[in-house]
This record gives C-alpha cells, structure tokens and sequence, in this order.
C-alpha cells in the first residue's frame, strides 16, 4: 500500500468537511477497498473512516419501508432486517463469509457498485431511495454502469429506503472462489408490478430485465418467462462463464426467484 | 504515525502506527502475537481472523487505526493462564482438527464465534460458517467434528467416512 493518513470522524457534516481533501476516499468496512489499496490500485492521500459515525447504522422499519443505515455491516442487516425484508436479510446474510460480513457495509457496497455484488440487484429491485448527505436518489437513476454511480466526489451514502415487496426474493449463482455472485436475480412483486434485477452479468453492471418484468406482472409464476430468452451480448464473458452462459443463468435464476418468493 | 490503545486479551496494549498498518501487522510485529497468522492477505483464507469487540473479522483487512479503543482478541488469550488448552482448542487436539496447524488459530477463532451465537450447531451450519476459513491438510472433517464436540454434541455419527 501506498501511505496514507486514516481520519475518523464521527458524524456525517465532519466525514464531508474531511473528504473535501485533495484525493481523499470514503473508507467504508474496506472489504472491497483495502484489497484495492494492497495492489496499489489506489492512492488516496486520506482515507476518512465512517465507521465511527453512529448516525450511519441501523436498521429501522415504518410504513411498509425499511431504512438501513449507509455504515451498516451486512451482518447486522442479515439480522435486523430479518422480520421487517426478509429477501434482503436473506441476501446480506449470504455476502463473503461471516467475517467479511461483520465489517463490509451497504453504503460500501453500493458506493462501489461492483458489477458481482449482491446489494445493487436488491436495491434496484425494491426501487429503493439511496439517500446521501446532498440529495435522495432513485435507485433507476443511481446505477450508472460498472464501478459507475450517481455519487459525486466526497458524496456520501447515509442511509438506504427500501419499499418492502408483498413477495421477495435473491438467488444468487455463487461463483466459488469469490463468493460474489456469477449471476444474482432479485424479483420483487409490489402492488403495482413485478421489478426484476440482475447482478454479476452484465458489463454494464447490474440492470432490469424488463421483459420479464411485464411476463411476471402478468402472472407471477416461473413458467412465465418460459417464452423469454435473454442476449449473450454485452453479458460479461469470462474463464468463469460465457456471455451466452449468464444470459441462461439469468433466466433459470428469475425462475428460482419466482418460484422461492411463491 | 499515530498512537493507538486497545485491550488485547484483556490487557491494554498502546503502539505507534502508520494510517496504513493493517491490525493483523500490529498484532504481530507490533505486539509480538504471532499467533495471529496471514496467509493469503487478500481477505480469503481467515488465518487471520481476530476478534474485534467480539465479533469475527479479518485482522488483515482492516487498519490498527480502525481498532483503537477496540477490544481484540486472538488466539494467545484462548488458553487459560497455565497453559491448559480452552474447550474448542482441546477439541481440535482430540479430534486431529490440524495438521500442519496454520490456518488453526483463524479456525479456532472462527468457531468460538460460531457458537457464542449458535451454541448446538448442526454440521452443516458449522461448513457454512467456516466458508471464509480455508484448511488445505484437513479436508474439514476433522475440523467439523471437533467444533461438534467442543459444542458438546456427539460426533459418533459424523465418523470420518
């Protein structure tokens, strides 16, 4: 690694004034980010820990919405969230392994949007409400592409709204060394309509699968999308798996969710 | 450098620290707990698995800064003071849970914190538990079966096959 200093502010208006910075980073659980300093794939001249920002955890519910704290470990939401969403407990509780899980956070999660992890699909499915320390924004606005977000620099993720679906669920294809997903589906059925999110195949990071979508508002069964066939193109193609290869694991993930969620 | 303070095996323990030093570089260079081993140093092995404020994590991949005024436990503090191994570290010693014994401490620190929270699990909570934990001698088993009897179940039904 290259050198840095480390700040840890504890509230949020303090972690903004110390990310204003020339080349400071948000620093997160740094489950993602330390590995990525160890390669020196990063340099930030001051990391500013919000791990220490007590206003940035938790889990609370109200109103057919849970709100998680940006700060929060993926443990706690597994726990705390069990009840209130449990798709999304069930999906936190299944990122890494146990010891990653009680350090790595949603707000690092997200703010990273690595094109395999597992909380973009579940946000995007919800039509969750990423809230920052500046703004709220829809999660349909957030995901830009691959490591891409809506974030500004020095922006900082404070919280996440999650409407609560009346039938949730994630299935994630595991890629086995990793542990991050080969291909996630998350299918949310809300009052109104069925949103279904992809994770871990695309190259432009994790999308909609709209037809699916309309098949399953429709009539939310498995062999809805029988019919359906997704492109290979423009899948991530890798010694792990072809675009051609996701594109069929997308489906047969959809059908598993659907089927789980009942 | 920084000046950092924690209690590591209930003993307050102060060091002076880059931003950079990673808590698994401290315990070991600073404080001489060598116990505590890194093996891969890219977070997927859990040799280093300490616990910080009792609760498992990677000492490797995460800062000494992050652990100042933290509570830290490592497998040096596992033992009783003359030496007579805990429960689960007896069990591994029963049950040939090691071989060539690196990955041992991040098992065992593992397991603790399994069941402090799930005190009779099954073996196959134990497996998935143990997924950020990597042993290339054992084969699990053996570390499966001593986590079972350490918890006080009957591992007779689990026999190496």
């Amino acid at each position: 690694m290259y050198s840095f200093e480390v700040d840890k502010p504890d509230s949020v208006d303090a972690a903004v004034s110390a990310l204003q910075v020339e080349d400071a980073q948000a620093l997160g659980g740094g489950q993602t980010l330390i590995p990525t300093l160890k390669q020196r794939l990063a340099s930030p001249s001051r990391l500013v820990s919000l791990t220490g920002i007590a206003e940035m955890k938790g889990v609370s519910s109200a109103d057919g919405v849970v709100t998680i704290g940006g700060g929060t470990p993926h443990a706690t939401v597994a726990a705390e969230a069990a009840s209130a969403y449990p798709a999304l407990a069930a999906l936190a509780g299944n990122i890494g392994d146990p010891a990653v899980r009680n350090r790595g956070t949603i707000g690092g999660s997200l703010a990273n949007n690595d094109p395999a992890a597992c909380y973009p699909s579940a946000a995007l499915a919800s039509g969750a409400t990423i809230v920052t320390n500046a703004r709220e924004i829809a999660a349909d606005d957030y995901f830009q592409g691959m490591f891409t977000t809506a974030l500004d620099e020095g922006e900082v993720i404070t919280s996440v709204r999650f409407p609560v679906p009346d039938a949730a669920n994630y299935q994630k294809f595991e890629q086995p060394a990793s542990r991050f997903a080969l291909v996630g589906v998350f299918v949310a059925r809300f009052a109104d309509g069925v949103r279904v999110a992809v994770t871990g195949a695309s190259e432009d990071g994790v999308f909609r699968w709209s037809e699916a979508e309309a098949a399953l508002s429709d009539n939310f069964a498995p062999e809805a999308i029988d019919g359906l066939s997704l492109s290979g193109d423009g899948m991530i193609s890798d010694l792990h798996g072809s675009g051609d290869y996701r594109a069929h694991i997308t489906k047969v993930m959809t059908q598993r969710a659907v089927r789980a969620a009942g | 450098m920084v000046d950092v303070t924690m209690t590591v095996n209930g003993v307050s323990k102060s060091g002076a620290v880059e931003g950079r030093t990673l808590l698994s570089a401290f315990l070991r260079d600073g404080l001489g707990l060598t116990g505590t081993h890194v093996g891969c140093d890219t977070s997927q092995c859990g040799a280093c698995v300490v616990h910080v404020n009792g609760q498992a994590v990677k000492s490797c991949t995460m800062f000494a800064v992050e652990a100042d005024g933290a509570t830290v436990d490592t497998i040096e503090g596992q033992a009783a003071a003359d030496g007579s191994l805990n429960t689960i570290q007896q069990a591994f010693q029963d049950h040939h849970g090691l071989q060539c014994g690196f990955c041992t401490p991040g098992m065992v620190m593992s397991a603790a914190a399994l069941l402090r929270d799930n005190p009779k699990p099954s073996e196959a909570e134990i497996r998935d538990y143990l997924e950020g934990n990597l042993c290339r001698c054992t084969g699990y088993h053996n570390i499966v079966k001593a986590i079972m009897a350490a918890s006080g179940q009957d591992v007779a039904a689990i026999a190496a096959e």
